[in-house]
């Protein structure tokens, strides 16, 4: 509290006038300041430009079940700091400052509800949470919603965003790749659809594992896509990057993804590809 | 010439000296009981050296340069390699090699990086960082494996994937994840080595397997220490710190359950004697080979698959 709230804090006549810092969106393509209730309303895009920005997990299930009406599956237990991990700050402080601030336990969300009037399980990761890195907490989750996939007999769609391993749970987190793969192998034997969304980024071990093994590959407009981190890239071959490198255009131009899809059009999309993927009698 | 790592400083000096007194010795001077004396010195700091290193120092002897590579264990496993080229997609990649082979006289695919040992082939084998078409390789060859009833060996040696424009527009990611999926689809024993560095998702593509062996002195992380350095510490410089906060070493993966089963290293690291270092994987690799070689396939298949399941869950 500087001194200047403090003394009129002290001052009872007079009243503290709310305003929130956060009224405003500042575009970060365009720059251009939009009203932050009119930019969440336009689902995190900018209405100049069509810049896509980030969006959290509860926003995007909000815009994808039928009626905005779903059940978030809780998140599974899983053992916490195993290595106890300490660099600069502790990981168990790191987390837990995570978990405050975003009120989720972890990087990655399920969510089960009505979508095209099936039910369907949607998972969701988070970049705002630790830059949505894949240790435990995101492989379990991941093989909680192919399992809640498999038992509902529902497709598993997974819209990804992460920086890559979580660092500070080594080893482990390298083994999610191999663990979230194996899930996956039990999806395809059930005969259902297994769905990548790749939004804004996704890197690293994430994409390096389940973000790349969809049955259908589509990705949001703009999305920075890659296996190594840009920086990585320019250090070790000293060149500068082509323009539009490891962006969403970019990986459709070289064959890796089906698709671009806007984001306002990502239900209606996702919804006439599951009529031709599952079976066609299931009225529910 | 043996190159020294900066913790060896007095094991060099010792050889060092071991030296001139063998220039020294003539006729008039028997130095023989000194050089003797010395040498048993050099053992006894060679032992002690390394049954305390630090995980950073491991990481340093993991990288020797006179490290036996995929080549070297190629001539010591097996009594005879064919070798078996390209993806069929796009090209050859020499950083990872494989083939059909006879480990006594049992047949297997072998795959694995290459880093090379001098500057032609290091650059030929692109110091062991495989591109898409590396991984595509193992794909087909992993495979024809399975179609053939031949189980797999892999030998993990690699500081990572190739960070690189060509290897990014080809879909660097995509031929990991799919290497991976490979690896977790087959129906033949798959064990893998790590023989030196096992640097990340280049390293887990191929990896996957039924059982993980690893060398007493070999590292297996999820970044370079360097790399988690600067990003968690903003220094490089704190490699060091990294490399024991990431648990790399064999014992500690042993410990967390990843690693079955750490093959000893002859005094001083593998680089010192490789002959034994192979001799010894080749034990363990026929020990492996027959535990798993009667094992019906959908039980090696389930069993691997289960084992990743697992891991946290």
């Amino acid at each position: 509290m500087s001194w200047l709230e403090k003394v009129r804090n002290k001052i009872p006549f007079i009243v503290k006038r709310e305003t929130p810092d956060n009224l405003w969106h500042r575009c970060s393509s365009c720059q251009t300041m939009i009203f932050n209730k009119d930019y969440e309303e336009n689902l995190s895009v900018c209405p100049k430009c069509g810049f896509h920005g980030r969006i959290g997990s509860r926003a995007r299930f909000d815009s994808l079940f039928d009626e905005g009406d779903y059940s978030v599956l809780p998140p599974p237990v899983v053992q916490e700091d195993p290595l106890k991990f300490r660099d600069t700050k502790r990981y168990a402080d790191r987390l837990k400052a995570a978990r405050l601030k975003s009120g989720e336990n972890d990087a990655l969300l399920n969510a089960k509800g009505l979508f095209g009037g099936r039910q369907t399980v949607i998972g969701v990761q988070d970049f705002s949470f630790m830059g949505g890195s894949m240790g435990l907490a995101v492989g379990s989750a991941f093989v909680a919603g192919v399992k809640a996939a498999i038992e509902c007999r529902s497709p598993y769609i997974i819209f990804t965003a992460a920086g890559g391993a979580r660092m500070q749970e080594g080893i482990l987190s390298l083994m999610q790749m191999p663990r979230t793969t194996a899930a996956i192998a039990a999806l395809r034997e059930a005969g259902l659809p297994y769905i990548v969304v790749l939004t804004d980024p996704t890197t690293g071990g994430v994409t390096a594992s389940y973000a790349m093994l969809g049955d259908i590959q589509i990705a949001e407009p703009g999305a920075l896509i890659g296996f190594a981190g840009q920086r990585v890239i320019e250090s070790t071959i000293r060149e500068k990057l082509p323009e539009g490198f490891q962006r969403a255009e970019y990986l459709l131009a070289h064959g890796m993804i089906d698709m671009v899809v806007p984001r306002f059009e990502m239900r209606d999309r996702l919804i006439s590809l599951m009529d031709y993927l599952l079976p066609v009698s299931e009225p529910a | 010439m043996v190159s020294y790592l900066d913790f060896e400083k007095p094991v060099a000096e010792l050889q060092t000296r071991i030296a001139e007194l063998r220039k020294a010795t003539s006729d008039e001077m028997d130095l023989d009981r000194e050089i003797s004396d010395l040498e048993v010195k050099v053992q006894k700091l060679l032992r002690d050296t390394y049954a305390h290193l630090t995980p950073w120092q491991k990481t340093q002897v993991a990288r020797h340069p006179e490290r036996p590579h995929f080549h070297d264990y190629i001539s010591g496993l097996c009594e005879d390699f064919i070798p078996l080229a390209g993806d069929r997609l796009f090209g050859e990649d020499e950083a990872i090699i494989g083939g059909l082979a006879r480990i006594d006289n049992q047949r297997v695919m072998i795959i694995g990086q290459e880093k090379g040992n001098d500057t032609a082939s290091r650059i030929k084998h692109n110091f062991g960082m495989a591109r898409p078409e590396g991984y595509r390789k193992a794909i087909r060859l992993m495979k024809m494996a399975d179609r053939f009833g031949l189980p797999v060996v892999s030998l993990v040696d690699t500081s990572g994937a190739f960070p690189g424009i060509d290897a990014e527009e080809r879909g660097q990611a995509e031929a990991i994840a799919r290497s991976t999926e490979t690896c977790l689809s087959l129906g033949v024993p798959l064990i893998s080595v790590i023989v030196g560095e096992g640097g990340s998702g280049g390293a887990i593509a191929i990896a996957a397997a039924n059982r993980l062996l690893m060398f007493e002195h070999a590292i297996y992380s999820v970044i370079s220490p360097e790399g988690c350095a600067s990003i968690l510490w903003r220094d490089a410089g704190k490699a060091s710190d990294a490399a024991t906060a990431m648990k790399l070493t064999a014992t500690d993966l042993y410990g967390l359950g990843i690693v079955d089963r750490i093959v000893l290293e002859p005094v001083g690291g593998a680089h010192r004697d490789p002959k034994s270092a192979i001799a010894a994987l080749k034990t363990a690799l026929l020990q492996e080979l027959a535990f798993l070689t009667p094992m019906d396939q959908d039980v090696l298949r389930s069993m691997r698959r289960k084992k990743f399941l697992d891991i946290g869950g």
